[in-house]
């Protein structure tokens, strides 16, 4: 098989044009009621993430996504936002997942990448460790989930 | 958890959750829609990427966690109600923490996942809701740590007879 984009990338974003403090923007995902079902229907099929009245019922007060959905939607985004742009170099864990709102069907997210802190692995001086914050926000602003973790990194010139 | 109440779970109390087999088709769909790196996505790719092999995404063994956790619930739950007892219901997470990816994931692997409570408490704010910490674990099928977590859960408390 041949792979059309052979010639290198050489414009990514690195470890360098990451600094503390840099905020990144992202885009938006609509959340449909068929997308929020579907994903519950296979990955946590709970009565309240995959039927509207047992939704309105429980303590989430309605049809709500699985935590790992909004997650997953927060970890699109933030790939969307910089990581295919970059030689992001994926992670090993991140110390906090809060889910801190329900998420409704219907809801159109967004949210932010910040830098928190970084620093260059001491064994392998290609590889940059960014200490990142990830927000999910409503359009209405209102925070749903927030998640802290490590961003692998790789360094332009190490 | 496991349909029981608060008072009726301990810390030390390990269940098996069952596991979840990883096709190259279901990592690569999973990452399509919620995670499309190159190296969560294609086999060259991942071969030269961080993890050196086509690797599902971290998010994705963490939803398989989940699937196995809502099986293992919905079982003991029916197996309460045959024995004429009725389970207590699950609550929703708050969130979970020291989420660890220790080995990738790749294509053929079969997870197997355990929960291991940690502790609990009571919360003065919603007297009819506890919160139980648990130890979440994946294995593969060679018995590595590939994932574990920190999980939370709220969890009902026993309704106290009225009168």
């Amino acid at each position: 098989m041949t792979n059309v984009e052979t010639e290198p990338v050489t414009d990514l974003l690195h470890y360098e044009d990451f600094p503390e403090g840099k905020v990144i923007p992202f885009g938006t995902h609509h959340l449909s009621k068929e997308e929020l079902i579907a994903f519950a229907r296979e990955w946590d099929p709970q009565d309240f993430h995959v039927d509207e009245a047992a939704g309105k019922r429980s303590v989430l007060g309605g049809l709500a996504a699985s935590g790992w959905q909004t997650s997953a939607i927060l970890v699109r985004l933030a790939v969307e936002a910089y990581a295919n742009s970059s030689a992001a170099m994926g992670s090993n864990s991140m110390e906090e997942v809060k889910w801190l709102k329900p998420v409704y069907a219907g809801e159109t997210l967004t949210g932010r990448a910040t830098v928190l802190s970084r620093r260059i692995s001491a064994k392998r001086p290609e590889l940059g460790i960014l200490k990142m914050k990830f927000e999910l926000f409503n359009t209405a602003g209102e925070a749903k989930a927030e998640i802290i973790g490590i961003q692998f990194m790789g360094v332009r010139n190490p | 958890m496991m349909g029981l109440y608060l008072e009726d779970i301990d810390t030390g109390f390990s269940v098996e959750l069952g596991s979840h087999h990883f096709t190259k088709e279901a990592i690569i769909a999973f990452a399509r829609q919620y995670d499309p790196q190159p190296f969560h996505l294609d086999e060259e790719a991942g071969r030269n990427g961080p993890f050196g092999v086509l690797s599902a995404s971290g998010w994705h063994t963490g939803a398989a966690w989940m699937k196995c956790y809502v099986a293992a619930n919905k079982a003991a739950e029916a197996k309460m109600r045959a024995e004429g007892r009725e389970p207590a219901p699950v609550g929703p997470s708050p969130g979970i923490a020291n989420v660890r990816w220790l080995k990738p994931v790749s294509p053929g692997d079969t997870i197997s996942y355990r929960t291991t409570v940690m502790g609990k408490r009571e919360l003065n704010s919603r007297p009819e809701w506890g919160l139980v910490f648990a130890l979440n674990e994946g294995f593969n099928q060679k018995g590595e740590l590939v994932f574990s977590f920190e999980g939370k859960a709220l969890t009902p408390r026993r309704p106290r007879a009225a009168g």
